[in-house]
């Protein structure tokens, strides 16, 4: 099986690629769009700013290759900004993504200063439906979060958990052979690693 | 809920652990691999290594250490002593650091930070202070002075300020080091965490001075650190991290139990 984990320039590849290694899932690090495309499945990790995120993805070819994987059914998992990428569009720098998704990214803006932004450290998600990724994931488990930015998904359907900071939030989002979490499941421990080992056998698919 | 982070630090010289009382007088304790891998299974939710190697020439041993930490442990780590340039930043993030530690390097010239917050994000970019006690004056308006060189170089600067300086040059998380604390196991410096968690809208880590369960509360509460870095009181097995976590969560403080 090829995994690729799809090198935007956005974050440290290595340490989901390495992640991937502990469930052993065997993914390569590519920005070939034909490589992206010709993968059993696809892992878009992420970190920092969605703006040259979008702007790499458009320059190396990778932006319609996503959209076409997703359409054609290869199983993919967004990771922080890669889950932030899928909607339509991101309050960050105005930027349109992929569209995979409806709905927005939107910053946090609190008046309460005790919220601190970025929402740094370890919290609980809510599960709102039932995925298969999540089979070894319970109600409140805690994952590993670092965004300033979170995903308002339109449609409820596509809400699998929601996590509390000030605001409830939608911290993985999943649609047919797509699923997105806004942690870092790669540094969230056995939970995290869990997901991953799950991805590893998923052929898209939200029966449970 | 956001949980309050526990973070194990681990100083580390030639590629051992050691653990340092008051930055003088260091005593290797192990093996800084085994250690984090220990307290990872055990529920820790950070590492912190510091690089206390004292020539620079046997950097490469850190990198070593960084690699295989990295294959070993999956919750966030970061890596500081010695990073002077965004060259040694990005190794350690390619070696499988999640974030890095400015200290010395910063405070000589302020503008490391904002380099290193462009190149790997802010997120990613931690300032260690290492701050004195002093009588409040014109020069330490905030009763504290920032020193490096592990506590023997004092350089002017008020903690306060610079507390806010680094922030505003894009530090991601503070890490607020008290050299009067640091190896008494008689509790943190509750009044200059507060002061300074209060004063920046970053997460703020309280260190030096843990010894005891009660210490953490007081500083994760009356404190309002949002993490608590411990050394000795785990190294030496006095307490797991699951042992401090269960006691914290007995307590009312919300932090991670179920890894």
């Amino acid at each position: 099986m090829r995994v690729a984990i799809v090198d935007y320039d956005a974050g440290n590849l290595r340490s989901v690629q390495r992640a991937c290694q502990a469930v052993g899932l065997d993914g390569f690090i590519t920005a070939s769009p034909e490589e992206v495309l010709a993968a059993d499945k696809i892992i878009f990790p992420g970190v920092g700013s969605s703006v040259s995120a979008v702007d790499t993805l458009h320059d190396r070819g990778l932006f319609d290759v996503l959209i076409e994987a997703f359409h054609k059914g290869t199983p993919l998992l967004g990771i922080c900004l890669g889950s932030q990428i899928v909607l339509e569009h991101t309050e960050e720098g105005d930027k349109d993504c992929l569209g995979l998704i409806d709905g927005v990214v939107e910053r946090f803006d609190f008046a309460d200063r005790t919220y601190k932004v970025p929402h740094i450290g370890w919290n609980e998600i809510n599960i709102a439906q039932p995925h298969p990724l999540l089979r070894q994931v319970e109600d409140g488990d805690e994952f590993y979060f670092v965004h300033s930015y979170f995903t308002r998904p339109t449609q409820q359907a596509n809400v699998v958990a929601t996590t509390d900071y000030n605001i409830n939030f939608c911290s993985i989002l999943a649609k047919d052979n797509l699923f997105a979490t806004q942690f870092h499941l790669e540094k969230s421990g056995r939970k995290g690693l869990s997901i991953l080992a799950e991805f590893a056998s998923w052929e898209g698919g939200s029966t449970c | 809920m956001l949980s309050k982070r526990i973070i194990a630090c681990l100083d580390v010289r030639n590629g051992m652990l050691a653990k340092s009382v008051k930055f003088v007088d260091t005593k290797d304790i192990g093996d800084p691999v085994e250690k984090a891998q220990e307290y990872y299974e055990d529920g820790l939710d950070e590492l912190v290594f510091y690089d206390i190697t004292a020539s620079s020439d046997d950097r490469n041993i850190m990198l070593d250490v960084v690699e295989e930490v990295a294959k070993k442990v999956y919750i966030p780590f970061s890596v500081g002593g010695g990073v002077r340039s965004v060259e040694d930043a990005s190794k350690l993030l390619w070696a499988g650091a999640e974030k890095i530690n400015v200290n010395s390097a910063a405070v000589k010239r302020p503008e490391l930070i904002a380099e290193c917050a462009h190149a790997i994000g802010n997120q990613n970019v931690v300032l260690s202070m290492d701050i004195l006690r002093r009588e409040e004056c014109r020069e330490f308006p905030s009763g504290y002075e920032v020193v490096i060189n592990g506590g023997r170089t004092p350089m002017g600067v008020d903690a306060l300020a610079w507390a806010l300086q680094g922030e505003s040059l894009g530090a991601g998380e503070l890490v607020v080091n008290s050299i009067d604390a640091d190896g008494t196991r008689e509790g943190y410096e509750i009044k200059l965490t507060r002061m300074i968690a209060e004063a920046v809208s970053i997460p703020v880590i309280a260190s030096g001075g843990a010894g005891k369960p009660e210490h953490l509360y007081e500083v994760l509460t009356e404190g309002k650190a949002d993490a608590a870095l411990v050394a000795s009181m785990v190294h030496y097995g006095e307490y797991t991290v699951s042992q401090l976590k269960q006691w914290l969560h007995d307590k009312g403080v919300k932090v991670r139990l179920k890894y």
